[in-house]
Order: structure tokens, then C-alpha cells, then sequence
């Protein structure tokens, strides 16, 4: 942590809701971070914080950004405000970090990339992933070659969020950006993107709903990267058997594999690998206690405060090329988008069905044969000379 | 306090170092007898207090415990509110304002109005947050609960917000509508400690990780040792084996070498963990009270 007398950041933030509170919480314990002001539409929230916590309140963003006139802000409305606000804010030389997803319209994503890289501001995503002790040694083990040529991957991402029939937030409608698609699976992609860098095509996809009625509970992909490399996207939303939301990823090698989970990460090597002497050949386990590093204030997970800690320290830097600014979450963006779209093609190729991954050819096969069928009880004549190959 | 609390993250599948054993654990205690048969075999190795979150499952073990009274009968629970889980799903599927009306009680004098949006319109956060406390109080009926904390998700939250007055609601509600002792819990001990102090909440009970490898101690083990030595506070030692990360000899030695500590908490799912821990505390206890 960056503790060298500068002047605080003057820092604002929009959006109050779970994640809101949590990063407010978060800025306000920073030593370098001074929250300026805050804003949202509920005014009963913002009566509340402003009354218990002092800090300047705004019921309407582009007033607080003009009048508050903070240096940095962090954002964490529902998706769909995303893309208005982190322009008002670049557009007044702010830097940005915005909660994942970045943009639900990528087209307008990348405008903004350009934007926040042509003022050369600080710009940062939410994916907490990337702060995560375990996550981050599975990354410096792979830059190392601890497995060798890494062939294929697997994330998972599975929690209990929607266990039923019901619900009426912006996380339960897809067109605000709701859903296990903008929600869990970005998580996974990103974490792929973090540690294999970023797919070519994806196929197979399928985005559909357990429990919900507008949107996407469980999200199912095969992705292709450079050089034959395949990864494998599982995310389900509405999976009660998880206390809350858990992600793992396995990557195999041709040295070895690799899993990591929030709490631990294993390794196995064929062979030993010079350069990370610490591991043997075999099993070796490494635990979060182990690999995550203390932070100032802890609020759920040493990753929130070490995400803005690096927020803060990317500003003082200057350093806008960091490795989850807004070009890097808008290539998550893309990869969900295409998902989306892979998704909606099968839909239509599949009459509306969106069978899993592994359902699709024994489903076609039978509506083939579901055809051949009625064709025999229609005209049993003609569709025996059809399958004896004589017209 | 009671030197020894038998605590509940075994029970509910929660472990900080392992997802396999966090699975395993919650198969193996996935019925409620199986919590209770291990609940009473910790009593017969003279464990009597269970801290234990306001699980929903909790309310079906208070049920046995009452049915059961002779079974129990030395039992008392010190319950950590609230299951924050509980609520943070109930947020993403219905929203702040109305997941809070969710939580209150049916039967709360206020209830109406809040239904209304008339209390919510006051801003009367101590209404509220006393309707929350007793909400979740409500399964603890008819059983000793001389202590009561504040689970560390809300306490550092609102330590962070510096809303520093909720901390106060909490401890004067548990005070004067339980007759039991606040208790705080938090994973940033010297901050929380300065905050309590500012609202003059005196001697306060906290409990907070005391590990020797400083595993989720923020703020540093120099600056965790000093204020358990300094400050006027009553503490409670959780998280000592850093989820399985230091020698069960080693952590409780290093505990039980801090003489301020007032009681220490850990979870095991077996009776033989809980036989072997126990032996160490008391015998590293009688250590240190002898040097």
C-alpha cells in the first residue's frame, strides 16, 4: 500500500446497493482515498448515509461529478448505467473504476476504451479475481512454465442465487445486464482472460433459464484460443448446493495441472521445474493463508480492499496500460458477447430449444428421427423406397 | 465468558483454507443429529457454550435443545447475528428495501408502518435495526444466551461506513431487551476498538482472529498483541489454527501465552479434535498463569 504523503484522492461514488456499500466502506478506511461525495436514486438510502455517515450526498450523478469535482471515481450502479457514466466521468478527466461487466454493448465499450486511453486515465474493472492470492500464483506459475504448454482449461463458477420462481431486481432481466451471464459467468471469463489470455471463437454455447423468467440462469460454453488451445465455461446461478459463489479453474499442462479455487490451489507436475524449486514433482498444495497478502482494512475478502488499493496506486503511477483497466474488461465484454450471440444462433437453429452442451447432436438426432417417423406413417410406400436408397 | 467455546463453522460447511473439507464437513453434519450427537459430546468434555451464526438450521437445533432439555442441560449458546448470506441473497433477488422488510419479525409493533414505508421514511435506523435483532434472536427462545455478537461482515461494515452509531444500537438493544453481554466480532481489531471507544461502549467484548501467522489480522500481529495487552477490552481468540495452517500445539501456545485473552473459540468435527484442543488449552493455560 502506497502510504507517501500526497494529498488524499478526492474520490466519488455512484451506486449504493450491495457492492456500492461494500466499496464505500472500503474507500472511506484508505488512508490515500478522500470520498467526496456519493450518489443514487433511492433517496431513503442516501437520506441514510448521509445522515450516519457525513459523507456529501447527490440524487443525480452528472450534478455530483460537476459540483463534487472528484479526481476519481468508482461506479457501481446496475450494468446498463455503466456506458452513460463512465463517458460524463471520462469525458471530465476522471479515472474510472467501474464494476463488472464494463459495458453490456460493446460497440460502445471500445469507444470508451479509446476515449479513457486518448486521456490517458486510470481506468480499472471490478473482477476482484484478479486479487486473489490463489488465482494470482496460478498465474505466476504458468508465466513460469510450471506446467508447460498449458493444452486446455476449465472454469467453473457456481452459486445459490436464484433458487426460485421469482425475483424483481436489475439482476433478474437480462436487458439491464442481470442474469448469470453478466453476473457469474464473466467472472470465469475474465479469470480465463487473466490467466490464458483471451479466445478467438466460442461455440456451443447455451444461456438458459432454471428458474427465471427473463433471464439466464446457466451459461455453457467451449471456447478456442491461438495455437489449438481449448477452454470449457460452466456457470449456474441457481446451484443450491454452494454456500455462496464459487469459482474454480483447471488448467492442464503438458508438465502437469493446475486447480485453483478462492481457498487453495493444486499443482501437479510430471516433472519438477527448476525454476519453481518450492514444488515437487507430484501433488503440492499451496493454501490461501499462505499466498494472500495483509491488507489495511478487511470487509469480506482481502481482494475488494486490494483491488482499490491497486486503484489508488495506479493513479498515483499514472500507470493506465494495468492489467484489469477498461480494455481488459472489454475484452471479457466481447467474449460474453459472443456467447450471447452463439447462444441465439443455436436457439434459432434448435427451434427455440436450448438443450446443454452435451444434449445438442442427440437432440437433433431426434428430431431427425422423430421425421423419418412421421414420414413412415405418413406414406409408409415412399418412405421405404427413401431408406432402401431407391427413390 | 466461559474459557472454551465450541464454534459452528463445521457444521455449515465453512472452511477458510479448503473447499473439500468444507464439503466433507457439511456431509457429515448434514442431518440435525448429527449436530446434536456432536453437541452433546462436546458438553461431556466440559465445553457448555456453542457460538453459533443464526444459520437457519440453528433454529432446528434450538428446537431439539428445548425438547431435549436433559440432554442439554448445561448448554448455552452465544449466537452471531446475522448469516449474512441470508441476506445478501435476498438483496440480489429482491432489493435493499424490501429484503429488509422481509426480515422483520410478523409480529413486530412497527411492522405496519414499516410495510408503509413509514418507518423507513423516518429513517429510524434503530427501529430497525432492533426489529433485525430480534428477528434473529427468535429461535434462541427459552435458551441461556448470556452473550450476543455482532457477526464481523456487519460490525466492519459499519466500521468502515463509520457508522459507528449502529454499533451502539446493537449493544444497547442486546443489553437492555436480553439481559446479555454485546460482544463485536472483526476482522480489524485496532480499528474497531478505537470506533467502540469513540461511542463509549466500555470493556466491550470482541472477538477477533489471533493467529500466530497474522492470517486475517488487520492491522499487523505487532499492533493485534499490543492492544490485546493494553487496551481495556475482553477478548475472545478465534480463527487460532488459521483454518488448519499452524500446528494445533503451536497456535494454542502462542494463544494461551497471551494472557488477556479471555476465552478461545474453535470448531473441530471430530470429539477426539475436540478432547485433544481442549487438553492444549488447558494445559498451555495453566502454563502461562504459572510463569
Amino acid at each position: 500500500m502506497n502510504t507517501t504523503k500526497l494529498p488524499p484522492i478526492r474520490i466519488a461514488l455512484a451506486g449504493l446497493g450491495k457492492m456500492g456499500l461494500s466499496h464505500q466502506a472500503i474507500i472511506n478506511m484508505h488512508p490515500a482515498l478522500d470520498l467526496v461525495a456519493v450518489c443514487d436514486p433511492s433517496t431513503y438510502l442516501l437520506d441514510l448515509v448521509g445522515r450516519y455517515t457525513r459523507v456529501p450526498t447527490f440524487s443525480d450523478y452528472a450534478c455530483m461529478l460537476d459540483q463534487a469535482q472528484p479526481e476519481a471515481l468508482v461506479i457501481a450502479t446496475p450494468s446498463r448505467l455503466h456506458e452513460a457514466m463512465v463517458r460524463a466521468a471520462l469525458e471530465r478527466g476522471i479515472d474510472v473504476f467501474c464494476e463488472k461487466p464494463f459495458c453490456l454493448d460493446v460497440k460502445e465499450g471500445a469507444r470508451l476504451v479509446t476515449l479513457a486511453e486518448a486521456r490517458s486515465l486510470v481506468t480499472q474493472v471490478g473482477y476482484h479475481n484478479r486479487f486473489l492470492g490463489t488465482f494470482i500464483e496460478a498465474r505466476r506459475m504458468l508465466a513460469a512454465s510450471a506446467i508447460g504448454r498449458v493444452h486446455h482449461a476449465s472454469v467453473e463458477c457456481y452459486g445459490p442465487v436464484m433458487l426460485r420462481p421469482k425475483g424483481r431486481t436489475w439482476r433478474t432481466s437480462r436487458i439491464e445486464g442481470g442474469g448469470c451471464l453478466y453476473d457469474y459467468a464473466c467472472h470465469g471469463i475474465d479469470l480465463l482472460n487473466f490467466l490464458i489470455g483471451t479466445p478467438n471463437s466460442v461455440s456451443g454455447s447455451v444461456l438458459r433459464s432454471v428458474f427465471s423468467a427473463l433471464t439466464d440462469d446457466e451459461v455453457y460454453a467451449n471456447l478456442a484460443y491461438p495455437d489449438g488451445v481449448t477452454a470449457q465455461l460452466s456457470a449456474n446461478w441457481s446451484d443450491e448446493s454452494h454456500r455462496k459463489m464459487s469459482t474454480t479453474v483447471t488448467l492442464w499442462g503438458t508438465n502437469g495441472k493446475i486447480e485453483a479455487s478462492r481457498q487453495e490451489l493444486t499443482i501437479y507436475l510430471r516433472k519438477p521445474v527448476p525454476q519453481l524449486s518450492s514444488l515437487c514433482q507430484g501433488w503440492n498444495t499451496l493454501y490461501t493463508t499462505a499466498l494472500t497478502k495483509p491488507v489495511w482494512y478487511y470487509l469480506r475478502g482481502e481482494e475488494y480492499s486490494a483491488q482499490i488499493d491497486f486503484f489508488v496506486d495506479a493513479i498515483r503511477q499514472r500507470r493506465v496500460d494495468n492489467h484489469c483497466n477498461f480494455r481488459s474488461g472489454h475484452a471479457t465484454d466481447i467474449v460474453a458477447d459472443m456467447i450471447r450471440r452463439d447462444a441465439a444462433d443455436s436457439d434459432r437453429v434448435g427451434g427455440g430449444v436450448a438443450p446443454a452442451a452435451g444434449a445438442v447432436a442427440p437432440a437433433r438426432w431426434g428430431r431427425a428421427l422423430q421425421a423419418i417417423g412421421a414420414a413412415v406413417r405418413d406414406a409408409p410406400g415412399a418412405a421405404a423406397k427413401t431408406l432402401k436408397g431407391n427413390p | 465468558m466461559d474459557r472454551i467455546l465450541f464454534g459452528d463453522n463445521q457444521f455449515f460447511g465453512i472452511n477458510h483454507m479448503s473447499d473439500d473439507l468444507a464439503r466433507k464437513q457439511s456431509m457429515q453434519f448434514q442431518s440435525d443429529e448429527a449436530i446434536l450427537a456432536m453437541l452433546e459430546g462436546v458438553l461431556r468434555e466440559g465445553i457448555e457454550v456453542l457460538m453459533c451464526t443464526t444459520h437457519e438450521r440453528i433454529g432446528a437445533i434450538c428446537e431439539a435443545v428445548r425438547q431435549q432439555p436433559g440432554r442439554f442441560a448445561h448448554l448455552k449458546m452465544y449466537p452471531c447475528m446475522p448469516y449474512a448470506h441470508k441476506y445478501a441473497n435476498a438483496v440480489s433477488e429482491l432489493g435493499m428495501i424490501e429484503a429488509v422488510k422481509g426480515f422483520l419479525p410478523a409480529d413486530a409493533p412497527f411492522l405496519a408502518a414499516v410495510k408503509n414505508g413509514v418507518a423507513v421514511a423516518r429513517k429510524d435506523v434503530d427501529v430497525l435495526v432492533r426489529g433485525l435483532i430480534d428477528a434473529e434472536m427468535k429461535m434462541f427462545n427459552g435458551i441461556p444466551t448470556p452473550v450476543i455478537f455482532l457477526q464481523n461482515v456487519v460490525t466492519d461494515l459499519a466500521l468502515g461506513l463509520g457508522f459507528h452509531g449502529a454499533l451502539r444500537t446493537f449493544h444497547d438493544h442486546v443489553r437492555h431487551a436480553y439481559g446479555a453481554e454485546p460482544g463485536f466480532i472483526t476482522m480489524n481489531l485496532p480499528l474497531l476498538l478505537e470506533a467502540l471507544d469513540a461511542v463509549g461502549i466500555d470493556n466491550p467484548i470482541v472477538c477477533a482472529n489471533l493467529n500466530k501467522i497474522g492470517f486475517r489480522m488487520c492491522g499487523g500481529i505487532p499492533a493485534y498483541e499490543e492492544v490485546v495487552a493494553s487496551r481495556r477490552f475482553r477478548a475472545v481468540a478465534m480463527s487460532v489454527f488459521a483454518s488448519g495452517a499452524i500446528a494445533p500445539s503451536e497456535a494454542i501456545e502462542y494463544v494461551c501465552s497471551q494472557e488477556r485473552i479471555e476465552s478461545i473459540v474453535f470448531g473441530a468435527s471430530s470429539l477426539r479434535n475436540v478432547r485433544h484442543t481442549k487438553e492444549l488449552i488447558d494445559r498451555y493455560s495453566q502454563r502461562a498463569a504459572a510463569v
